[in-house]
């Protein structure tokens, strides 16, 4: 509470009290919701694409209602690029995988050689493991996106 | 599918798609397309295509808006009319 007096003291015009407290609350239940959209993936509508957008979305929001510093404390950019290039290397990872244990690209089934387990419960798990890639590296690089355009590669002020 | 409903999305769709490359302020423009992206994911939700109105909410609707205004604050106005 005193930092934020202090922001409110020291911020410039433009930015407010409200719009920062309210972003405050409102980014972990984006970032719940976004989770929710990876994991019920293969469930119901959503998926990596939709769910990692959503969990960029709310660095963005923080980025916009803040500056560009409040999201580099949340997540740098060197641990930005990991889990991006994490993301990539697990969907390509569990491709390859299958493709190298003797199935087609992506043919889950055959992952029964690693863990033993019914194929139609692998076939289930990974398109859930492929989906938490495609939402890593969908939000490292939604966020990078802003950090760049919005800044310039500066990463000073933001918007 | 209600096709009276689908006609008047359709409708606005297309009102706000002319008045995006019509109107003459970046922002403004930037703004109609949100409200364009809003509408085209309310047409793919009511024709039945859940996933896809899904993405374009996100996409379209979200973080292409920002990124048009993030680019919209790089550029500058040249002409003084």
């Amino acid at each position: 509470m005193k930092r934020l007096q202090e922001r409110a003291n020291t911020r410039p015009a433009g930015q407010g009290l409200i719009i920062e407290t309210s972003v405050r609350i409102m980014v972990p239940f984006i970032q719940l919701y976004g989770l929710y959209v990876i994991v019920h993936g293969h469930y119901s509508p959503g998926g990596g694409f939709q769910g990692g957008v959503a969990l960029g979305a709310s660095f963005i929001l923080l980025g916009l209602a803040f500056d560009l510093p409040t999201t580099l404390e949340r997540m740098s950019e060197r641990s930005n690029a990991l889990l991006a290039n994490a993301g990539v290397l697990i969907f390509t990872g569990v491709g390859a995988m299958c493709a190298i244990l003797g199935g087609y690209l992506l043919d889950y089934s055959v992952l029964t050689a690693i863990i033993p387990m019914a194929a139609a419960e692998w076939r289930s798990l990974g398109i859930f493991l492929v989906e938490v890639g495609v939402g890593l590296a969908v939000m490292s690089i939604m966020v990078s996106l802003f950090w760049d355009i919005g800044s310039a590669g500066q990463m000073d002020e933001g918007l | 599918m209600i096709w009276q409903f689908d006609l008047l999305i359709l409708a606005l769709v297309v009102i706000c798609a002319i008045a995006t490359i019509t109107v003459r302020d970046l922002l403004a423009a930037t703004v109609i397309f949100g409200v364009y992206s809003f509408l085209m994911c309310l047409l793919w939700a009511e024709m039945g295509a859940v996933d896809v109105a899904f993405t374009e909410a996100t996409v379209g609707a979200g973080v292409s808006t920002i990124l048009f205004i993030a680019a919209i604050f790089r550029t500058t106005r040249r002409s003084k009319d």
